[in-house]
């Protein structure tokens, strides 16, 4: 245990192997570690933002849902409305027709009463004038009778 | 050969002594014993420290440089992921005691931590391996085995731990002059803490803050881990003993190891944070 030239030996070793790792190790060791921290912190920040993009697409997803459903009842509703209008208005109409057709049956009736009225009317009159001219050929003078006769001919 | 022959004192002695190069009444060569050694004064070279505190140090610059050849930015494999670890635990501790800027305090606080775990874990190696391989290749090679003296752990030799820690020292020296000026630098030995008619009281106690930062850093790694050493040779002299003790004491030594991982790691990282807080005390401009 003497104290001797070794001491100055382990000095300049000392020296040596602490240039050389300030100079060869220490740099890219923490240089490498660095660059992976910063490529870590950005790989976390984007896949926070990745979350977060999710989360937001999800919700306005929702809400295209949210909307699309009340768009459609709206529909629905408005659809069944115009049904119900059409059928009621189809009703109207049908009624309208109904209520046509049926005026002009009466109408056609009524005037077939008319006319076959008529035609009965001169038919009975004839008949009537054929009896009594029958009649009359016997006891009536026509020439006598015949104010008479045409009004009568004429009231039938 | 060796352990069975020699006596427990000079067991101990033998694995507490350095292989010792250096002038042997004046030509080069090892020292065969310790007084030999004692004699040779300072310009001689312990060449077991010196050599285990090199390839320690080498173990660790080369697996660090691998690793950062081979750093990705993308997933890191499990080696890189050690490595990283300890960068960021190094990392970590310098950005949180060191409060200014200097691209040197990082390294060299990764250097000291690194390097001094890797000496202090060379405790860890069962103590007579290496000494009795060194000794049985020095005995093949026709020398004298018991001159062979092999001490696999550096951090046990002052000289490694003060050759840090001055180090350490000049550093602390050169950033305090650099960033306080020299007037700066005198000024706070000189007038601080009593301003300056209380300056001799200043200078020695300033002058021995100052002066005890190296010593007590040196000290204090080259302490616990001589203790530890002496502690595990201790424990390997119970297996000459019989086959009782042997049994205790490998129980013994298992269990001294496990605590022991504790006390390595812990003295590299105490070294490693003083350092940098000495360092920040040095940039400090505060007085």
């Amino acid at each position: 245990m003497n104290i001797n030239a070794t001491l100055i030996g382990q000095s300049i070793a000392f020296f040596i192997f602490i240039y050389m790792v300030k100079q060869y190790v220490w740099p890219p060791l923490i240089a490498a570690m660095e660059e992976r921290q910063k490529r870590i912190e950005s790989g976390l920040l984007a896949a926070e933002r990745g979350l977060s993009e999710q989360a937001e697409a999800e919700q306005r997803a929702n809400e295209l849902i949210s909307q699309s459903k009340d768009q459609a009842a709206e529909i629905i509703a408005n659809a069944a409305k115009q049904a119900s209008t059409m059928v009621e208005e189809a009703k109207d109409v049908a009624i309208q027709t109904a209520n046509k057709v049926k005026a002009q049956a009466t109408a056609e009736l009524e005037q077939d009463k008319v006319r076959v009225r008529h035609e009965l009317q001169e038919q009975v009159s004839t008949l009537v004038m054929r009896g009594v001219n029958a009649v009359l050929a016997k006891e009536v003078d026509v020439n006598t009778h015949k104010d008479m006769l045409s009004k009568l001919s004429q009231t039938l | 050969m060796s352990v069975e022959t020699i006596t427990s004192s000079e067991y101990i002695k033998h694995h507490l002594q350095n292989l010792t190069y250096g002038q042997i009444d004046g030509h080069w060569g090892f020292a065969h014993t310790a007084e030999q050694a004692a004699n040779m004064g300072f310009w001689a070279i312990n060449v077991d420290s010196m050599f285990w505190s090199l390839v320690t140090g080498l173990v660790f610059y080369f697996v660090f440089r691998f690793a950062g050849k081979k750093a990705t930015t993308g997933t890191p494999s499990g080696f890189q992921n050690f490595i990283e670890m300890v960068i960021e635990f190094i990392d970590f501790s310098v950005r949180d005691s060191f409060k200014h800027k200097n691209k040197l305090v990082a390294p060299m606080a990764l250097t000291i931590f690194a390097w001094i775990f890797l000496m202090n874990a060379m405790d860890l190696i069962a103590v007579d391996w290496l000494p009795q391989l060194a000794a049985l290749s020095v005995e093949t090679l026709g020398g004298d085995p018991h001159a062979a003296f092999f001490k696999v752990v550096p951090s046990t030799d002052p000289n490694i731990t003060f050759g840090m820690a001055i180090s350490i020292f000049i550093l602390i020296i050169y950033y305090s002059i650099k960033h306080k000026g020299l007037g700066g630098f005198f000024a706070e030995i000189l007038f601080h803490p009593f301003g300056k008619w209380g300056l001799p009281a200043n200078l020695l106690l300033e002058g021995v803050a100052l002066i005890s930062k190296p010593i007590s850093l040196a000290l204090r790694l080259f302490g616990n881990m001589y203790a530890g050493e002496i502690i595990f040779i201790l424990i390997a002299i119970m297996y000459g003993v019989g086959i009782g003790f042997g049994v205790f004491g490998g129980l013994l030594q298992i269990g001294w190891a496990l605590f022991h991982i504790l006390i390595i790691t812990l003295q590299a990282f105490i070294f490693m944070t003083l350092t940098i807080v000495y360092m920040d005390m040095a940039h400090d401009n505060e007085h």
